[in-house]
């Protein structure tokens, strides 16, 4: 008798803490699942009067259209070198800054710093490219201005595709660092300082301290996070390569990634084949997250994703 | 010893000085633009003090420029209303799933996790929200489609979790239903993060340009403050045209173009760095309890 009246009650928390959640669930369910049965759209021929059921089924003649074109090459190896980049500098420079914040003595200081490299964070895309442009316009920007100072002729930066794989990786470290450094200085936090002490006390210096305790103690958080960087490595900064390179087409060989690729085929409105690079970057992606995180569980267990 | 751990510090903060200069310099020569004057511009280039200052830009963006003012409302409506929304709801879900003994906890994370790593893609969701629920030129286009986020959710799960279980199971012993607890009780003891995840969501949501430019066709009053801004950077031509069809009024000979649009640029993003100093103390906070893993 006791036993059922309790399983009433488990029943009926169920059912409240289930109301709670659902208007979280409907909204995951329309906009984050619903648009998945979309794909299906890149094997047909889609017409919008016909809508995604309605329209013919073609195969994979759309995937066979992007493969086959020279835009293939161009945005998958413009996508993949940028996350490349983007992964190894992030780590470069996060993990740096994260460990020159913990040696500064002064709190105050500390905090001043904090605050200014996380500032880029609050700026939209939008301001970026304000910033980038009162920098590199050709005819009043700061650099020409540099440039003609010394004698040397202005660059045309918005014309030459060969600058921007650096602008744009300084860019996008410039906008992410303080965020990043703020992540890793908190793990650092938690670093034992017994280990630290006792290191000093059988008289190691700095640079012996960093490289044996405090960048050890950071491998399973840069562990962690290439695994999630590589699970979206087919997946550009659309803003990035969109806003700040104010989509210029004379710098796509060097700056059109998947993402600007796709938007355009919306544009041009043959969603069909926009979907199914869409998909093969979501598919691709997903493979890669496991792949990795497959061979950290090999070497590390303890540091793997899943 | 003490000498050099002294010459140490003081080389880190160089370090830190030459760092400090890269990030407030770019901010200086943004607002030294927006002062100087058009024909200063025109004669030097852009420069880090303001030349031949004056405040006629900004004058021109506050005097009777009717899209300006627009899309600032419409900027405001959209990310209060859907910062509020989004807090609501996930509030609600995350504490259902922070709850150990609920039987669809495990479910649930799977649930959210999954969209953190897969989704349909920009063209899917374009014909969702275009062609089947037509939220496109309407101001929710801006609020439902991203109102729930895996990775916000987490982070509000993991400090309920923090809460110690007695706190809820006393309350319920006192007749109080889950709505109720989550309300008076749960809610209230995680406030620093809700501060903190709905702070970086009015940022994401003030920031919105990608919306606009995908979702929005006609109602050009519908415009977000950051679209508008990048339609002012690209199109050269946008400028006359507004000019011409009275949406800015250009009662001046010379057009401050390069000024007006950094004196824009700065009103557009002012408000979220003036109010950021007040929310920064919970950042790290929420940061690192936002850990994916368990």
């Amino acid at each position: 008798m006791k036993k059922r009246k309790l399983s009433k009650t488990k029943i009926h928390e169920t059912l409240e803490l289930t109301m709670l959640a659902l208007p979280g669930i409907v909204l995951l369910f329309i906009f984050n699942y619903l648009p998945i049965s979309g794909v299906l759209i890149a094997f047909k021929d889609y017409n919008p009067n016909k809508g995604i059921w309605g329209s013919p089924w073609v195969g994979f003649d759309n995937f066979k259209f992007f493969f086959t074109s020279q835009d293939a090459v161009r945005t998958i190896r413009n996508t993949v070198g940028y996350s490349l980049a983007f992964i190894i500098f992030e780590i470069i420079t996060g993990v740096t800054l994260a460990i020159l914040f913990y040696n500064l003595r002064n709190q105050k200081a500390l905090k001043f710093y904090n605050t200014v490299v996380i500032l880029p964070r609050f700026l939209s895309m939008v301001i970026v490219a304000y910033i980038v442009y009162a920098l590199l316009s050709p005819t009043s920007g700061v650099f020409n201005a540099i440039l003609r100072q010394f004698g040397a002729d202005g660059i045309n930066w918005y014309g030459e595709p060969v600058y921007w794989p650096f602008i744009l990786t300084f860019v996008h470290i410039w906008c992410t660092v303080g965020m990043k450094s703020i992540l890793y200085y908190a793990s650092l936090v938690g670093i034992d300082t017994g280990l630290l002490e006792s290191a000093r006390m059988d008289g190691a210096n700095k640079w012996q301290e960093t490289w044996h305790i405090v960048i050890p103690h950071l491998i399973p958080l840069i562990i962690i996070q290439t695994i999630m960087s590589m699970g979206h490595i087919f997946n550009g900064d659309f803003g990035l390569n969109y806003q700040v390179t104010k989509n210029i087409g004379a710098l796509y060989p060097t700056t059109d990634i998947i993402n600007t690729y796709t938007f355009r085929a919306l544009q041009e409105a043959s969603l069909e084949r926009g979907a199914a690079v869409g998909l093969f970057q979501n598919g691709a992606g997903c493979i890669m997250l496991i792949l990795v995180n497959a061979i950290v569980r090999k070497v590390r267990p303890e540091d793997s994703l899943f | 010893m003490k000498k050099k751990t002294k010459s140490g510090q003081i080389v880190l903060h160089s370090v830190f000085i030459i760092l400090t200069l890269m990030y407030l310099l770019p901010f200086l020569l943004v607002v030294s633009i927006s002062f100087s004057s058009e024909a200063a511009i025109l004669k030097e280039g852009f420069s880090l003090i303001p030349r031949d200052f004056t405040l006629d830009a900004y004058k021109m963006v506050f005097k009777n420029s009717e899209q300006i003012i627009n899309s600032y409302r419409t900027t405001i409506i959209f990310s209060v209303v859907a910062t509020a929304l989004s807090l609501l709801v996930m509030g609600l879900m995350a504490y259902a799933m922070a709850r150990p003994n609920y039987m669809f906890n495990r479910f649930l994370s799977l649930y959210v996790l999954f969209t953190m790593f897969f989704n349909g893609g920009m063209i899917p969701t374009y014909i969702l929200i275009m062609k089947t629920l037509h939220l496109g030129d309407t101001i929710w286009v801006y609020i439902w489609p991203t109102l729930v986020g895996a990775y916000n959710l987490m982070i509000l799960r993991t400090n309920y979790r923090s809460l110690p279980y007695e706190l809820i199971e006393a309350a319920k012993m006192d007749g109080a239903n889950e709505l109720f607890i989550c309300f008076r009780v749960a809610m209230p003891l995680t406030l620093p993060a809700f501060a903190s995840v709905g702070f970086m969501y009015f940022v994401q949501k003030w920031n919105v340009w990608n919306a606009s430019l995908l979702y929005i066709k006609k109602r050009t009053d519908l415009y977000s403050l950051q679209y508008l801004l990048q339609r002012i950077l690209n199109d050269a031509s946008y400028m006359q045209e507004a000019i011409d069809q009275g949406l800015i009024d250009a009662t001046n000979v010379v057009i401050p173009s390069e000024s007006l649009r950094y004196a824009l640029a700065m009103v557009a993003a002012g408000p979220v760095l003036v109010i950021f100093p007040l929310f920064q103390k919970y950042f790290a906070k929420g940061l690192t309890i936002g850990g994916v893993k368990g």
